[in-house]
């Protein structure tokens, strides 16, 4: 089975952000990146399909910059056998159907059994590629899973809903599945596993190669949200932000006697 | 401008978020007409031509035929909008349309100005504005536009021929598990998030949940990770909450949790970022430790 998993890399979600000097987006100097978490699940996911399948192989793809090939060795440590690195520098310009177009542009002809995808972005977050791409490789898709059982030439997925409802759905082979987080544990790549990958093949293609679409949204500015509440905020010492916060709990709320 | 709404149902009933929708059109000041696969016994409350597709014949999950049928309203109405909700239906649903339309994709509108939209970006922490230039796809954060008063009316219906026809064979549905802890009885909900490090630390949590009188709570992460029940989560898709008071330790705000526990009466946060989005809703935002925070406070009750 020829399995595809696509990988995006994103900043730590705690970082303090700044905003780049066109004010468009964030400033990409001096964050800690890592692998979108929804991909994690996507890429573990990606796995255990490859691994039980035995034959075969599992591609990881990603486009971004140099960096991202960080976020490639570590799928490829937690098990993929190969990756494709899309090399762009501005791939932050690029909108969620120029990334699918790029994707589609090198997968078209690969003949993929099954391709993973994360459910979002945690920065961009607009949870589109996924389903762009399999408009575009032309699979049915199915999103936010967080079951997936394969049986041979189809594939049983529950489908997240609302309130902790779930919906069962069956899936003809090839397709497309787009990942939510608690679908698996991700597994964390062994020492051995990360020199293995070392050795694995990674290949970069400029994205000029693949990519001629024009975007159809653009990102005229980035800002920090106008605080709302404005609550306090309070700081210091443990002992006594403990004293502060009690006497407010005592003045305002009802529930200390 | 016109717009196309994308109503919605589930388990045969249509959903208050649907007005969302009618709510943001207001604000646009846009022409609208609704689409809603769903049945006849529960229409929206809606001024207005509703194009109807008989859910039991479309299927309630088969988004190839939900699509088919979007593609021929969309034909007659020629719209330049047309809005879902950022639900599992919509998010499912407007990337399979904007991709046939080969329309641009707005995802989680909060606002409009000036005709761009705004979206957040970095779990709220940054806000994108946005510009589309022809047809659009836009889905509306949950709770981001609300009508100002109670819908009313009644929809001149237009009728729609469903065949059922996919790929996709939806099977039934599953039911989160019933039982344990009811957390929308509790007055006091101490909540942990995956700040708290590891699972041995949700007794330091539970510690001043039993302190303050309460139940403890959990975001996602902990509950994916097993570290306790689902029957705890609160958010999206876990428990909404109200209590009088409710303290996030170590959760960082994400929407999906705010739209959880938004209407407790009192929230304290404590995180160790200043700018986590949780800020937003908290009354209080302790900047520490939980780990040192916590039982200093747990003690000080304990007294
Ligand atoms: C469709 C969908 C549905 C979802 N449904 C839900 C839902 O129902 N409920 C839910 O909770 N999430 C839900 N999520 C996930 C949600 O988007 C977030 O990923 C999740 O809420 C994050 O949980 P968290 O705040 O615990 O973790 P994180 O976002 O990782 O935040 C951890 C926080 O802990 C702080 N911290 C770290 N160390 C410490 C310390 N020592 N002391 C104090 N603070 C510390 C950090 O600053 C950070 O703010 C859903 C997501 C999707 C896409
Ligand atoms: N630059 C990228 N390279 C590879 N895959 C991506 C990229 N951006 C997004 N994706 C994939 O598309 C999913 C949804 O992203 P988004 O539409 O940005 O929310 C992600 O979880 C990834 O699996």
């Amino acid at each position: 089975m020829k399995i595809l998993v696509c990988i995006k890399q994103v900043p730590d979600m705690e970082s303090r952000f700044k905003l780049n000097p066109a004010g468009t987006w964030y400033n990409d100097q001096d964050l800690a990146w890592r692998m979108n978490e929804y991909d994690e699940f996507a890429v573990e996911q990606a796995v255990q399909l490859r691994e039980k399948t035995g034959d075969g192989e599992l591609v990881v793809l990603s486009i971004g910059p140099e960096r991202v090939k960080e976020a490639m060795k570590k799928a490829l440590a937690m098990g993929a056998d190969r990756g494709v690195h899309i090399l762009d520098a501005a791939s932050h310009e690029k909108d969620p159907f120029q990334i699918a177009s790029a994707i589609a542009a090198w997968a078209g002809d690969q003949g993929f059994d099954a391709v993973f995808t994360g459910m979002q972005s945690q920065d961009r977050g607009s949870a589109q590629v996924g389903l762009l791409l399999a408009g575009m490789l032309g699979l049915p898709a199915v999103t936010t899973i967080v079951g997936f059982e394969n049986d041979g030439s189809a594939v049983t997925v529950r489908r997240e809903l609302e309130g902790g409802l779930k919906s069962i759905v069956k899936v003809p082979l090839p397709a497309l599945f787009t990942c939510q987080l608690g679908l698996n544990t991700p597994r964390y790549p062994t020492l051995p596993n990360i020199m293995k990958a070392k050795k694995k093949e990674l290949v970069s293609l400029p994205i000029a190669d693949l990519l001629s679409a024009a975007p159809l949204v653009t990102t005229t500015a980035t800002a920090f949200p106008e605080k709302k509440g404005g609550g306090l905020v309070l700081e210091g010492d443990v002992a006594d932000l403990a004293d502060k916060l009690l006497a407010i709990l005592k003045e305002k709320t009802a529930v200390l006697k | 401008m016109k717009a196309l709404l994308v109503a919605e149902s589930r388990q045969g009933k249509l959903l208050a978020s649907s007005y969302e929708s009618l709510a943001f059109a207001g604000k646009l000041g846009a022409e609208t007409a609704m689409f809603l696969v769903g049945n006849d016994a529960d229409l929206p409350k809606y001024d207005g031509k509703l194009y109807l597709a008989d859910v039991t014949a479309a299927g309630e999950y088969n988004p190839e035929e939900h699509l088919r049928l979007l593609l021929e309203v969309v034909g007659t109405e020629n719209p330049e909008l047309i809005v879902f909700g950022h639900t599992s239906y919509g998010w499912d649903l407007a990337p399979r349309l904007a991709m046939a339309l080969k329309a641009g994709q707005v995802s989680e509108v909060v606002d409009w100005k000036d005709g761009s939209f705004v979206v957040p970006a970095c779990n709220s922490k940054l806000r994108r504005t946005v510009k589309v230039d022809g047809v659009t796809v836009v889905t509306l954060q949950s709770g981001a536009f609300s009508l100002a008063g109670p819908p009313s009316g009644s929809p001149q219906v237009e009728k729609l021929a469903a065949n059922g026809a996919t790929k996709l064979e939806f099977l039934g549905y599953e039911e989160a598990e019933k039982g344990g802890v009811d957390l929308s009885k509790a007055g006091v909900i101490v909540s942990a998030g995956r700040g708290i490090g590891k699972p041995e630390n949700l007794a330091i949590v539970e510690a001043l949940a039993k302190a303050l009188g309460g139940e403890f709570g959990a975001s996602r992460p902990v509950v994916d990770s097993g570290w306790t029940e689902h029957n705890r989560q609160v958010g999206s898709t876990g428990q909404t909450v109200a209590p009088k008071l409710y303290v996030a330790c170590g959760i960082s705000g994400a929407i999906q949790h705010l739209a959880g526990m938004k209407k407790s009466e009192f929230v304290v946060a404590i995180n160790t970022d200043k700018d986590a989005p949780i800020g937003e809703v908290a009354d209080v935002l302790v900047v520490a430790d939980l780990k040192q925070f916590i039982p200093a406070l747990t003690a000080k009750l304990a007294k």
